[in-house]
């Protein structure tokens, strides 16, 4: 991945807002914003972001592509959509950010330790095994993550609920054994394979 | 109304607010015939309900006055009033105009002494207000209306209140037999002036001034802050009566929104930068004015003024459009939620009252009178099946009284000139 960090800095220089344009989801909507702010303050996790949408878009346009890149900022995104529709000029802004966390993350710049990274490679790693999300294992794998001491302590937090979707059978404690997959494994492996031989050739990111 | 005279010479304008009343005036003065229609019973519009103008800070009572002076001075002029215009056929020179004419219940008998409103007992929202106070249901809709008649509303025909005003007016003066009327006016060329109406607020969500008491716009603001408004110009706000100090101004409200109006509404900059005068005015050094803004579009030599009141010790300026508000209930403060742009600051904060600068829209949908072309926000453009029909003022695009008058000028001579040809033609 780092010749491909190296083949973007060379290509586009001093002109991050094109390269965000030509390689990120929605980025030629960045140029659009008017800097009204609407979106960082509608945002509910709005305090925990060090850089708000508002910031990020003009960060971009002022050329700071590494602090861009290697922000957690916009891994904090969980989708609501608040900033969309209450953006005066319709910015897809959820897009965009999905957008920034998922190149930043193929150019092997997005923060190695980021807990929504990690959770999001874990959950895909858990996906494409058998086609269908073992439930307990990711869970178990997501509490763990940190190790096995922090693991035991966030298990013994959240036992309440978990005990709770025992008894009503939302949580499947034998999952690790029983776990079945779907049933075309090898056809959803290609398909996937398939799909991202595609969305690499619309990046220009094949390789 | 039978008895109005209009051929294909006349100009029919439509709107009594500053933009209509100068078509009618200018049109008149070079001679010409014109009929001017108002919807409400009275002339003077939206002008006539604000405190002050700016960048002057006169008040409109004075602009009103000149007006209405050269108005009513000028036979050629015929003044329709609780009129509305359903439909406009025919070509330049030569259109029919449909008219739908409301009753007012009081003939031209009428002296204004006042009598029938003190026998009526019932009360009904006053629209002068927007609302914030009510009314006799007989009533000058203002001090300064033309004609100077009383009106009965149609909501008590037919109950003993109506019976009470007849018996208690000494002039023969209200005549209860009054009936919708519809009519048909000629005329060669027509000034649409039918201006604007405030966005309805209760659209912007986030900003819940459906829900909120003390969430209010800027056109209740200037009723407010007006000596002869519901408060008597103590600027007080409307869920406990408490003194509003401490305001906030909300600038875009509505306006530059592609969820809302697409346009920017022009005036609501000025409006606010304004209104910190009234806050100023009434509190003094007390005074405590906020302005949001996304940015401030005080339009070429009203610099002067923005720069005048950024230099006022009470009036801030927060570079930021706010993302919602909230309420405190014990106190009835409303709380502003936002990012500021400079510095990217997050700020929750308290205000007395919120004013929402809202923008304009145009007030009636044209396209259902007549085939006009128009802009994406409905406000008239100039277009091929237009003929002989001209917008002026607000009507044509979001405008303040001064670009207003200008316009309503521009469009008189155009329609003086459809009628010249006429005239010509008809030797």
């Amino acid at each position: 991945m780092s010749d491909l960090n190296t083949s973007m800095v060379e290509q586009y220089r001093n002109n991050f807002l094109k390269e965000v344009e030509a390689n990120v989801e929605g980025g030629t909507w960045v140029k659009m914003c008017m800097q009204c702010g609407v979106c960082s303050g509608s945002c509910p996790l709005g305090p925990a972001w060090e850089h708000p949408p508002q910031e990020l878009f003009m960060m971009i346009r002022a050329g700071k592509r590494e602090e861009v890149l290697k922000s957690e900022s916009m891994w904090m995104c969980t989708s609501c959509y608040n900033c969309i529709v209450r953006c005066p000029r319709e910015l897809p802004i959820t897009h965009i950010m999905h957008g920034l966390a998922n190149y930043a993350h193929r150019l092997g710049l997005a923060p190695k330790m980021n807990p929504t990274r990690r959770f999001a490679k874990m959950f895909w790693n858990n996906l494409v095994k058998s086609g269908r999300v073992n439930e307990i294992e990711l869970s178990v794998g997501l509490y763990f993550m940190d190790g096995f001491k922090t693991g035991v302590a966030r298990a013994w937090a959240m036992k309440d609920i978990g005990l709770g979707m025992l008894k009503t059978g939302r949580l499947n404690p034998f999952g690790f054994l029983t776990h079945k997959g779907c049933k075309d494994k090898r056809g959803i492996h290609r398909m996937l394979k398939k799909a991202r031989e595609i969305e690499d050739r619309r990046k220009g990111l094949a390789a | 109304m039978a008895d109005v005279v209009a051929t294909h010479e006349t100009i029919v304008v439509v709107g009594g607010g500053i933009s209509g009343m100068t078509a009618a005036v200018e049109a008149a003065e070079t001679g010409k015939n014109v009929v001017l229609i108002e919807r409400a019973p009275s002339l003077g519009g939206r002008v006539s309900q604000l405190y002050k103008y700016f960048p002057k800070l006169c008040h409109p009572t004075c602009g009103m006055e000149i007006n209405l002076r050269r108005l009513r001075g000028n036979k050629r002029i015929k003044v329709l009033t609780l009129a509305e215009v359903t439909k406009i056929e025919g070509r330049a020179g030569d259109y029919r105009i449909s008219v739908t004419a409301h009753p007012r219940y009081v003939n031209e008998n009428c002296t204004a002494c006042g009598a029938c409103g003190e026998a009526v007992s019932a009360q009904i929202p006053n629209p002068f207000d927007y609302g914030m106070s009510t009314m006799k249901a007989a009533y000058l809709p203002s001090l300064m209306a033309y004609p100077q008649r009383y009106v009965i509303d149609p909501s008590i025909i037919g109950t003993p209140d109506a019976e009470r005003a007849q018996a208690a007016c000494k002039y023969g003066a209200v005549d209860l037999d009054m009936a919708t009327e519809t009519f048909t006016l000629t005329a060669g060329a027509v000034v649409w002036a039918t201006g604007w109406r405030p966005y309805d607020a209760g659209k912007i969500q986030p900003y819940g001034y459906d829900r909120f008491a003390n969430v209010i716009t800027s056109v209740e603001f200037e009723r407010l802050s007006d000596p002869r408004g519901p408060t008597g110009g103590r600027i007080l706000r409307p869920s406990d009566g408490k003194e509003a100090k401490n305001v906030a101004f909300i600038q875009c409200a509505g306006s530059r929104d592609r969820n809302h109006l697409k346009h920017c509404s022009r005036i609501c900059c000025m409006a606010s930068l304004k209104q910190t005068t009234y806050v100023r005015e009434r509190f003094g050094d007390d005074a405590q004015s906020t302005i949001y803004y996304i940015d401030i579009r005080a339009i070429d030599r009203f610099e002067d003024f923005y720069q005048k009141v950024q230099a006022d010790s009470t009036v801030r300026f927060v570079k930021s459009k706010v993302a919602n508000i909230t309420e405190d209930e014990a106190s009835g403060d409303v709380i502003l939620h936002g990012v500021d742009t400079e510095g990217y600051h997050r700020y929750d904060n308290r205000h007395d009252l919120c004013v929402l600068a809202v923008g304009m829209e145009p007030s009636v949908d044209i396209r259902t009178v007549a085939d006009v072309a128009v802009d994406a926000s409905g406000f008239i453009e100039m277009g091929s099946t237009n003929g002989g029909i001209f917008g002026a003022g607000c009507a044509s695009n979001a405008l303040d009284v001064n670009r207003s008058v200008q316009s309503a000028t521009a469009s008189v001579l155009r329609a003086v000139q459809v009628v010249n040809r006429v005239a010509k033609a008809e030797g």
